[in-house]
């Protein structure tokens, strides 16, 4: 793992010092499905590094779709996605992606699974394994090490997708309603979690949700999409203050307003 | 919790034991009684099989028929399997293969192949080669159109995944494609194993008398029906010996998950 420091002011030729670029540009982006089923009609935002951009919409909008397309894994009828400058072609070591319906091979450990991206980039099996111990303990999982996941819950198979993207150690996590499968109380506990790491790790992030209340919460800001195929509707900076007490931050005007203001701007797109 | 799963899986365990146990008990009873009767007089007594099945393997009749029977099924069955996987993964991961090898192979294994089985001594006379042809002729279809299932049935999810963390082609293959279709591709395997033996004794019965075909003829020609019947034992004694251990070796290389506790 070649790992560029973040802070490099001497980047490639033609990156201007201070203006800095996004990790992920995302411009004109449409996708047509084989059998003419339109998923995106031209969406474009940008996700700012070391931030986490949140993508809401109504169900079926196209999310999955755009981040898909993101990863290198979907390709675009048409329009462009540039990450750290270069125009995606397909995926890449500087991207890691959290799957929505998980994606975990049944016939592999959570030790396994968790190490799999770095079997898959040839790292020997104490190095990878020595990794995948730590993100086993970050996420929570130590003492299933061993388990397979049809033994785990849907949280559990959820945190065990989250551990193997986090321990590629790329740059930018893309991540499909990483939460949708666990309940309430746990849920806040990962929201939590996910903030301490991201500020522990400086990870650019960007993460869809079907959550209004989640996404203002966890996010730096957020893009909201109209019904699919989906458009850009509004991209919101909700600039919550985060230090303090979680409970009272949920209580803070200005974490109330934000939610509403979006729950006002999406019931546009749940009606007619 | 883990333990009392675990004990649950115990009970499971014995009572199947048992379960088995006693159904082959009671198939080994009705055989005895009906060779008490007697049914036919070529019908033997469950008791006089078995000791003739245990003379004929203490005078090593059994071993060197099977090493003449063994040697084809293995080379049949090892040219299906893999000539099987490579055929089923060309046409799982190309579409034009897959439009000109689907319809063979389904034509293939609705012939009567069986029937095909005589006339491979114009083609490969009566030694070792015809026997191997006829596993082969037998096994094919289904070694083949299983792989193929069992390739082209991969979870979309976890290609994606494999894509997402940069697998390699042999890697996606190795690690994503096979371990997930191991369960049809066995399955075949397994199949093709009975297939392959019932080729390789048809060979033996029909073309060329060697190996285990030719004791049970022998014995028939001599109307020693406790000896033929032992003979015909063995075979499904072998039979379902080679086809647990094929399962213990999927279960050991692809899918440990499914390894009893
Ligand atoms: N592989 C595909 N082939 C054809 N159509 C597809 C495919 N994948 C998605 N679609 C369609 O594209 C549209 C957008 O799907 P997508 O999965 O991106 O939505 P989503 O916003 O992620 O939905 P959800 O909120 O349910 O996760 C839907 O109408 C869906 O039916
Ligand atoms: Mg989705």
């Amino acid at each position: 793992m070649t790992d560029t420091p973040r802070l490099s002011s001497h980047g490639a030729p033609g990156t201007t010092g201070f203006s800095q670029e996004p990790a992920i540009r995302v411009m004109n982006l449409t996708k047509e499905y084989p059998g003419g089923i339109r998923a995106l009609e031209g969406i474009s935002f940008d996700v700012p590094k070391g931030e986490l951009t949140s993508v809401i919409g109504p169900s079926g909008c196209g999310k999955t779709t755009s981040l898909k397309i993101i990863a290198g894994l979907v390709e675009a009828t048409s329009g462009e996605v540039v990450v750290n400058g270069t125009q995606v072609r397909g995926p890449g070591p500087e991207r890691a992606f959290v799957f929505q319906e998980f994606a975990l091979m049944p016939w592999a450990t959570v030790l396994r699974n968790v190490a799999f991206g770095l079997e898959l980039r040839g790292f020997g099996r104490k190095e990878r394994e020595s990794i995948a111990h730590e993100y086993i303990a970050k996420m929570n999982l130590t003492g299933f090490e061993d388990a397979y996941p049809h033994q785990l819950s849907g949280g559990m198979r959820q945190r065990v997708g989250l551990a193997r993207a986090m321990a590629v150690d790329a740059d930018i996590l893309l991540m499909d309603e990483p939460f949708a499968s666990v309940d309430e109380q746990i849920r806040r506990k990962f929201q939590e979690d996910l903030l301490r790491l991201l500020s522990e790790e400086k990870k650019s992030v960007l993460f869809v949700t079907h959550s209004i209340e989640e996404a203002v919460y966890v996010s730096d800001q957020i893009v909201i999409l109209t019904r699919g195929p989906a458009q850009v509707s509004n991209v919101v900076r909700p600039g919550i203050d985060r230090t303090g007490d979680p409970q009272n931050i949920r209580r803070s005007s200005a974490y109330l307003d934000c939610v509403e203001s979006i729950w006002v701007e999406l019931r546009n797109y749940l009606e007619e | 919790m883990a333990v009392r799963t675990q004990s649950q899986h115990g009970r499971i365990r014995t009572s199947s034991w048992l379960l088995r146990g006693a159904s082959i008990l009671l198939v080994f009873g009705l055989w005895e009684w009906a060779g008490t009767i007697p049914v036919s007089i070529a019908f033997p007594r469950f008791t006089d099989t078995m000791s003739a099945f245990v003379e004929m393997l203490a005078d090593g009749t059994f071993a060197s028929a099977y090493a003449e029977t063994i040697g084809p099924l293995l080379v049949g069955i090892l040219l299906t399997a893999v000539g099987g996987l490579v055929a089923g993964l060309v046409m799982g991961l190309s579409p034009r293969a897959e439009w000109l090898g689907l319809p063979l192979i389904i034509v293939l294994q609705a012939s009567p192949s069986a029937a095909i089985v005589p006339l491979i001594t114009f083609l490969y006379g009566i030694g070792f080669a015809a026997k191997v042809f006829a596993v082969v002729l037998l096994s094919a279809p289904v070694i083949v159109l299983n792989s193929y299932r069992g390739i082209t049935n991969t979870p979309k999810s976890l290609l994606e995944m494999s894509d997402a963390f940069l697998a390699k082609r042999w890697q996606r293959i190795w690690k994503i494609v096979l371990p997930a279709g191991s369960g049809l591709i066995f399955a075949g395997l397994r199949l093709g194993l009975a297939q392959g033996f019932t080729g390789a004794v048809l060979a033996e019965l029909l073309i060329t008398p060697t190996g285990v075909g030719d004791l049970i003829t022998f014995y028939r020609a001599g109307a020693d029906y406790p000896y033929m019947f032992a003979a015909i034992f063995s075979i499904i004694l072998f039979a379902s010996v080679s086809l647990t251990l094929l399962q213990r070796l999927e279960q050991r290389i692809f899918r440990p998950e499914m390894r009893p506790v």
